[in-house]
């Protein structure tokens, strides 16, 4: 009886917000956008680009901002803002005696005021509220078709150059010795990273944005010690957390770009604690103990 | 490649100098190094010995002065395999999710296609090398569940298996366990016999003794350079360490 109960429950939880058509886009797009941040996460934990990610996240919305304002696509504006920022970094940093982490600080804190300040100022049907924790409930045709465009070629360009990548992030000075070219490769995570910036930000916000690029990654570097199976655990733990995340805001009606985000850090909290090598209670070790 | 008749140097570095942010890391350095050398760099820390390497491996500017590499440009040498380097163990994140094979494949890379996928001799290069290095039984071990004188060798392995004619190696003594410390120098032998050309830093004076047929001592720019015998002399060594002696720094012994 009870299991009945239960399980007609558990079957309406999954099933009743699939009746809804703006559920099942949202849970598809959302995944999609979950997998491809999921994807490059590993590789941004292991570069350390962590701050670099939350920098380049908050600085695309200005770009995303005037893209809208002239009809453009908003990966262009991104991208544009995305790389400008960095390039901005490196010239701050190394015209002047101010240490990075400052400087990161403080230019993408000043670009995001110039997102915020454009929004208020450009008349538009811009919701603001919408860029900053994210509308995967009200995805629109064309971001649809942009979103998959975007994620299908950080995802074909990550998976091109992932052996140059690993190494670009490993040991860039042998890289350079053998020949390869690592400006190219630097520059090409770093475009990555703005459009997959930009692609996350509808589902969790610009906010929010920066936990789907760290977060997955940082939980399967706990799990593993092979770079493929941390990008699959990474891609994994990303997807769940997104699906999670919106069954959730729907049943309990919440923010779902802060529901997903939670999920993740729920799933990386785990991890913390019971990885089975790196977690606080060593797994493996009390198995092998007894 | 491993001509033991090779006329010109492996290495010319004349006057060269590089600076970080406009700080003065390495002046008027000059160095030549032929076929079968095997060289000693000498300095205190933040004497500009990682500032060389990254000189000669391309991986920092020159703003002044010139390097041939083989008688060619650096890019060539690059494109060429020609230099190897291995880094010093705090150079390197331990904690990185690669296997022992997937760092000795790296040194494959150059000369891969775009993709890097490992052809039937790559793979061959590799086994030989880390068979070299005997490290076989290790080969799928991650990096991270290594001893410092296992990593030390997997990277000794990735030179190995690039099949480059010099070797620069960062420290390649510190932190290693007798049995690796064995290992390389006998490895240092035979790199001689193969032709090869090393450049090696240290702070060991008695392996500067034992292998090196040259010696470079640097101070921000070059004290001493020439032959073990003349050139590593108590006098030299005390104006490359800033007027310490040498048994203040190494003990009676050195």
């Amino acid at each position: 009886m009870v299991l009945i109960f239960l399980s007609t429950n558990i079957t309406s939880f999954i099933a009743d917000p699939l009746s809804h058509e703006f559920m099942r886009k949202a849970l598809l797009m959302s995944s999609l956008v979950a997998a491809v941040c999921g994807f490059l996460s590993s590789y941004l934990t292991l570069k350390g680009w962590a701050l670099m990610g939350d920098a380049v996240s908050h600085s695309v919305m200005p770009g995303v901002v005037v893209a809208y304002a002239l009809g453009l696509p908003f990966s262009l504006g991104a991208f544009i803002f995305g790389v400008g920022s960095v390039a901005l970094i490196g010239f701050v940093k190394q015209k002047s005696r101010i240490k990075e982490d400052t400087v990161i600080g403080l230019v993408f804190t000043g670009f995001f005021a110039l997102g915020i300040v454009l929004v208020s100022k450009i008349k538009s049907n811009i919701d603001l509220h919408s860029i900053l924790f994210g509308s995967p409930l009200g995805i629109s045709l064309s971001d649809v078709k942009q979103t998959v465009f975007i994620s299908l070629l950080v995802v074909i360009l990550l998976s091109v150059f992932r052996k140059d990548l690993i190494l670009y992030c490993f040991d860039p000075r042998h890289a350079k010795t053998v020949g390869i070219n690592i400006l190219f490769l630097h520059y090409l995570l770093l475009t990555c990273l703005s459009l997959t910036a930009v692609v996350g930000l509808q589902s969790v916000g610009i906010v929010l944005v920066v936990a789907m690029l760290i977060t997955p990654g940082a939980t399967a570097y706990l799990l593993t010690d092979k770079f493929d199976n941390m990008t699959i655990i990474s891609v994994i733990s990303a997807i769940i957390s997104s699906i999670f995340g919106i069954y959730f805001s729907f049943w309990f009606d919440l923010e779902t770009g802060g529901s997903i985000v939670l999920v993740q850090t729920f799933i990386f909290l785990f991890a913390f604690l019971f990885a089975p090598r790196y977690g606080i209670f060593k797994f493996k070790k009390l198995i092998s103990n007894y | 490649m491993n001509d033991l008749n090779y006329k010109s140097y492996r290495i010319e570095a004349e006057n060269i100098c590089v600076d970080y942010h406009g700080k003065v890391a390495l002046y008027d350095a000059n160095l030549r190094l032929k076929a079968g050398q095997i060289c000693g760099l000498v300095g205190m820390n933040g004497a500009g010995k990682t500032t060389f390497f990254n000189a000669l491996t391309g991986f920092v500017n020159i703003s002044k002065g010139k390097i041939r590499i083989n008688g060619e440009s650096l890019r060539i040498a690059q494109k060429d395999q020609a230099i190897a380097y291995v880094p010093q163990s705090e150079g390197i994140d331990s904690q990185f999710p690669v296997s022992v094979w997937d760092v000795v494949m790296m040194g494959r890379y150059g000369s891969m296609n775009i993709m890097r996928s490992p052809r039937e001799s790559d793979i061959q290069a590799v086994k030989d090398a880390i068979d070299r290095v005997d490290l076989i039984e290790l080969s799928t071990t991650p990096i991270g569940n290594l001893s410092g004188g296992q990593r030390k060798r997997t990277f000794l392995a990735r030179a190995i298996a690039q099949r480059a004619s010099i070797l620069l190696l960062d420290e390649p003594f510190a932190g290693v366990d007798i049995r690796t410390e064995k290992l390389i120098s006998e490895l240092f032998i035979q790199f001689k016999n193969e032709g090869k050309t090393i450049l090696l830093s240290t702070h060991d004076m008695i392996h500067v003794r034992e292998f090196c047929d040259l010696v470079l001592l640097i101070n921000k720019t070059v004290v001493a350079y020439g032959e073990t015998s003349e050139v590593f002399t108590p006098e030299n060594i005390t104006s490359t360490f800033g007027g310490m002696s040498p048994d203040a720094l190494f003990g009676p012994e050195s």
